[in-house]
């Protein structure tokens, strides 16, 4: 008889979703799938709205990466008015340097709670710990020192967002062809320096270093399971800089192979000749793949580890980064890396990237200046505009259109998890096959590394569906017949 | 020659025939309201304002002070009954004010904020209104909407002294209208002061959004309670 294993819902994930497993006769994996099953529709109802309203309204659409969503909208912005890229102009330094403070700052808080909160318990109890000590407060119970260090790091991270956005969540900074306000002296003396319960900006580097040590410390123990866990091959994607290294705010879109040669590389303006979207019908997120190469060979990954293979290195700015990418690198001796939870190592990095990213854009005058905004003349209107930024979780794209009364007649959201979503199937497939395949007893420890994979990628199914997500995922074993045996609900 | 009255049992000076609710922002009483204008003639729409008069409930904008009037502010009643008519508001129209450009800068918001209103006790309505947006300097949001008539009678057309704004039906169908072509015989600089009078985000001006940073919109900088005390339009 063959079996159906159910996970549902996934949990430590942003999102409600589940995973079906196939099990046939003889207990081998025959299949499996990540179903994502929320709606929500905001590219519907921003329709209608005035075109300013765009950046602020769809940020809602994600609790963690609002500011990437704020600015993807804010570059489209900018392109609708013409003032953007698409016509060959540029917002003002300070501008941008002030929208790129804010990206990073959320890069920072992003990356450290789904590192630290949602996967540490594994790295440090085991995939198979017993559940009540594998969550965030088995952590608090362990080390509560080191629970405190991470809520210290995340917090200057949101104080951060607080200082040019207004808000921890879903504040407004980007107006169209610019920023609603500078950076000021006392505010970056308080990031730079610390205050009352905030650490300063030294400390923060010193905390993003420990997440490196832990990944560290954790491969060291655990190598083969690492190492081993759901290799998938994967083209990978990022924004480039004109040096083809990632740039977080802006730049071409460069896709590149196991051998990191370029596959290609365009303006994102074009990702509609590029890109093509597939369907199931058993989940509500699309399957995005380069039409050039069909949906199989052409799907790509984007995240941290998609990051880390397309960057050649970071710049010497951000030496303790630089190094620890290269160390990154030689690990794989020149091989774009595939193993999904080597994707916990690109993010430790890319937290302590952020770090000194930030710390150099504090000591840039820049933010202080003045100059916020540039006015188009009425002739400049485009009415269509793309903006694409690399958000924590991957590329995200936001594409608008807005008449010439300013009211937005559609919109395309294209977020980070949606276009993994082949490479997390994939992953499943791998893991489930790996930890599920001819097993007449299956564990919650085995039923866990499965969620282990998938928050690997720190999927944000809720901005993937733009789905009303407060629920995670769900995994069911199912056999042969279409019987339920096993599952593992929460909430 | 002045009057003597008491508001909330405190004697007040006040000038015969001077406007209850300017005499209470005068001593220190802050009152809220939502279609007064200090300085413009009492619409008396809203209700917002309502206080005991020698027992009644009267909205402040309407009464003129006089001899002997006992005046109660700070009464149960009465700030029940203020409470319920924000909270209609709330419910009547849509406002969501996370995402409206008059956020920070909105009357029905900070009223609210002075009030310390929490939850509608009423359910919403969810209205339907649609928007419009063919005025060359204007959007209308009519679903925030809350029948002020500011705009009604406050705006006019320089050369006819025609009224630009109207309420077009009656009951839950009626809806703010805009002649456009007088509409756009404003200037900029007129119509962003139109846009300003909207108590909501109703009146937008096209094209401007979001340019106060949070923490230095009009009523995060002074708030609305001490504008009115001060003697400032709103």
């Amino acid at each position: 008889m063959t079996r159906r294993l159910v996970i549902d819902p996934v949990t430590r994930i942003e999102g409600h979703g589940k995973v079906t497993i196939q099990l046939d006769e003889a207990n081998r994996v025959a299949g499996a799938r990540l179903h994502v099953v929320e709606f929500r529709g905001f590219e519907k109802f921003i329709q209608g709205h005035p075109y300013w309203e765009a950046p602020v309204l769809l940020q809602r659409v994600c609790g963690i990466c609002f500011v990437s969503h704020h600015l993807a909208g804010a570059k489209a912005l900018d392109d609708i008015v013409g003032v953007g890229h698409a016509s060959g102009q540029q917002i003002t330094p300070t501008a941008e340097k002030i929208r790129r403070f804010g990206h990073y700052a959320q890069q920072l808080q992003s990356h450290v709670a789904a590192y630290f909160f949602l996967t540490a318990p594994e790295m440090l109890f085991g995939v198979d710990a017993a559940p009540e000590k594998r969550n965030v407060l088995g952590l608090v119970e362990a080390d509560p020192e080191f629970v405190r260090r991470v809520v210290a790091l995340r917090k200057w991270g949101q104080e951060a967002i607080v200082s040019v956005l207004g808000k921890r969540m879903h504040g407004i900074s980007s107006v169209p062809g610019g920023v609603n306000d500078h950076l000021g002296p006392e505010a970056r003396d308080r990031l730079l320096h610390g205050a009352d319960g905030l650490i300063g900006l030294e400390t923060v580097i010193a905390y993003a270093q420990e997440a490196l040590e832990l990944f560290y410390a954790y491969h060291d123990k655990e190598r083969a399971l690492i190492d081993g866990f759901a290799e998938v091959p994967a083209l990978n994607m990022c924004l480039v800089d004109e040096g083809g290294n990632v740039d977080y705010y802006h730049g071409r879109l460069r896709i590149v192979d196991k051998n990191k040669n370029v596959v290609d590389e365009f303006d994102y303006h074009d990702y509609l000749d590029k890109f093509s979207e597939a369907t199931e019908d058993w989940s509500y997120m699309k399957f995005p793949y380069l039409k050039a190469l069909g949906r199989e060979a052409g799907s790509v990954r984007v995240g941290p580890l998609a990051r880390a293979n397309v960057t050649r290195s970071y710049e010497d700015a951000t030496p303790l980064a630089k190094a620890a990418l290269e160390r990154f690198h030689d690990y794989t001796g020149g091989k774009a890396n595939d193993m999904t939870l080597h994707t916990n190592w690109a993010r430790a990095i890319e937290i302590l990237h952020s770090a000194e990213q930030l710390r150099n854009l504090l000591a840039d005058p820049d933010l202080q200046g003045s100059n916020l905004v540039r006015s188009p003349s009425k002739s400049d209107w485009t009415g269509e505009g793309v903006g694409v930024v690399e958000a924590p979780r991957g590329t995200l794209l936001h594409h608008y259109g807005a008449d010439r009364d300013g009211k937005v007649t559609f919109a395309n959201l294209i977020v980070a998890t949606t276009h993994n979503n082949t490479v997390i199937n994939r992953t499943v497939k791998a893991v489930a096959d790996a930890f599920l395949s001819e097993r007449e007893l299956i564990t919650e420890g085995m039923m866990n590394a499965v969620e282990f994979g998938i928050r690997a990628y720190d999927p944000c199914l809720s901005c993937a569906t733009h789905a009303i997500g407060q629920m995670p995922l769900v995994v069911s074993v199912f056999d042969a017949d279409g019987t339920l045996v096993d599952e593992r609900l929460r909430g | 020659m002045s009057v003597y009255l008491t508001i909330d049992g405190k004697t007040i000076e006040a000038a015969p025939g001077a406007t209850l609710i300017d005499v209470a922002a005068d001593n220190g009483v802050y009152i809220p309201s939502l279609c007064y204008m200090r300085g413009k003639p009492c619409l008396g729409t809203c209700r917002v304002c309502s206080v005991k008069v020698n027992g009644n409930l009267m909205a402040a904008c309407t009464v003129k002070v006089a001899a002997g009037m006992e005046v109660a502010v700070d009464d149960a009643e009465a700030a029940d009954f203020r409470n319920a008519l924000v909270e209609i508001n709330f419910s009547e129209g849509n406002h969501n004010c996370p995402s409206c450009e008059k956020s920070g800068r909105c009357e029905l918001q900070a009223v609210g904020y002075e009030l310390g209103m929490v939850a509608s006790r009423f359910p919403y309505r969810f209205a339907k209104r649609s928007r419009e947006d063919a005025a060359r300097h204007f959007f209308l949001e009519r679903d925030r909407c809350i029948f002020c008539q500011r705009c009604v009678e406050f705006v006019r057309d320089e050369e006819t002294g025609r009224k630009i704004f109207s309420i077009d039906a009656r009951g839950w169908k009626a809806e703010i209208v805009i002649d456009v072509a007088l509409a756009d015989r404003m200037t900029g600089e007129r119509a962003a002061e139109v846009a300003e009078m909207c108590p909501v985000g109703c009146i937008i001006e096209k094209g401007r959004g979001y340019d106060d940073p949070i923490g230095k919109r009009k009523y995060e900088i002074k708030s609305l309670r001490q504008r009115v005390l001060d003697g400032e339009t709103a």
